[in-house]
């Protein structure tokens, strides 16, 4: 499988996220520089988590505009697979490709921890590896976070089952006192209506080693390739 | 020459927590008199162009598809010939 990693000025996770997957999962992977428009034979492509552009203007709003997008667009709405983490995620709902938005984390700090993360959706193309009971540790560090959507719009991500991942406690409990960001309704992340693009804010990629406290992130990225 | 001074806010409901912030300090500043701060961003456009109804169109178009992010944010626009 060739997985595509988008590198935006400014982003920081690329070289993680080509870590694990190519020495831990032994896949083929590109840095696809932002610039370009060719995707490079992807079959499945990632935006990493940074700061991209500084986070000037608002989060993922200047990226949006790269000229790579216009493919990433289009690949997404052939149904192939299209992962966005953390300002990955921010990009693609800035996009439009998912819906919603993403705000200042409502405490106003840049939260940095390692949370728990609830699986809402069955049968999605990148949970099919875990058992759907499990919370997932994995780690945040963003300040613009929180995701907010109005009553319709939520409504609609609920009702079609759109909701990936929400914060949790230890028991799996959903509530404001699991919740780091103010995220509406503890949302981590959010498929699209079709399921093959998917935004979170949590970083499976620095969960993917026991090193690093938590390997739990790993399954995300195995999904991927058993889908493919 | 023309220019456009945009200023983008959030929409009513959305949670500006710097606004909230500033307006905490207020009680520490010892300024009384104001019941609320909220805050937003400015922006100000050089324009290519000396028509008034063509800068309209380009401002209103920036501000929708770059400068605010209609889900979360309103804008208003001032035009300004020189």
């Amino acid at each position: 499988m060739k997985i595509g990693v988008v590198v935006f000025p400014g982003s920081n996770c690329e070289l993680d996220t080509q870590h694990v997957l190519k020495n831990l999962l032994g896949q083929k992977v590109n840095l696809l520089w932002h610039e370009q428009h060719d995707l490079e034979g992807s079959d499945v492509v990632i935006l990493p988590g940074g700061f991209s552009y500084g986070d000037y203007l608002r989060v993922g709003a200047i990226a949006r505009f790269s000229p790579i997008m216009e493919s990433v667009i289009e690949f997404a709405t052939k149904g192939k697979p299209v992962l966005g983490i953390c300002n990955g995620f921010q990009i693609l709902i800035e996009c439009g490709l998912l819906p919603g938005a993403l705000i200042t984390n409502g405490s106003l700090r840049f939260v940095s921890d390692h949370v728990l993360l609830k699986i809402e959706s069955d049968n999605s193309i990148y949970t099919s590896k875990y058992d759907r009971s499990q919370l997932l540790k994995m780690p945040i560090a963003h300040i613009g976070g929180s995701f907010f959507a109005d009553d319709d719009t939520l409504g609609e991500i609920e009702g079609n089952d759109q909701v990936a991942f929400r914060y949790c406690d230890a028991e799996g409990n959903v509530s404001s006192a699991s919740n780091p960001t103010a995220s509406i309704g503890n949302i981590a992340g959010i498929y699209n209506k079709e399921g093959n693009v998917l935004g979170l804010m949590p970083h499976p990629e620095r969960a993917s080693e026991s090193l690093l406290g938590s390997t739990d992130g790993l399954g995300l990225f195995e999904s991927l390739i058993l889908f493919n | 020459m023309i220019r456009a001074e945009v200023i983008v806010t959030l929409k009513d409901g959305i949670l500006d927590p710097e606004g909230k912030t500033i307006t905490g300090a207020l009680d520490g500043v010892g300024i009384e008199g104001i019941e609320e701060i909220g805050t937003g961003k400015y922006f100000l456009l050089q324009l290519k162009t000396n028509n008034l109804e063509k800068a309209r169109s380009s401002t209103e178009a920036v501000c929708e598809k770059l400068l605010s992010n209609p889900v979360i944010e309103k804008y208003t626009y001032k035009i300004i010939e020189e």
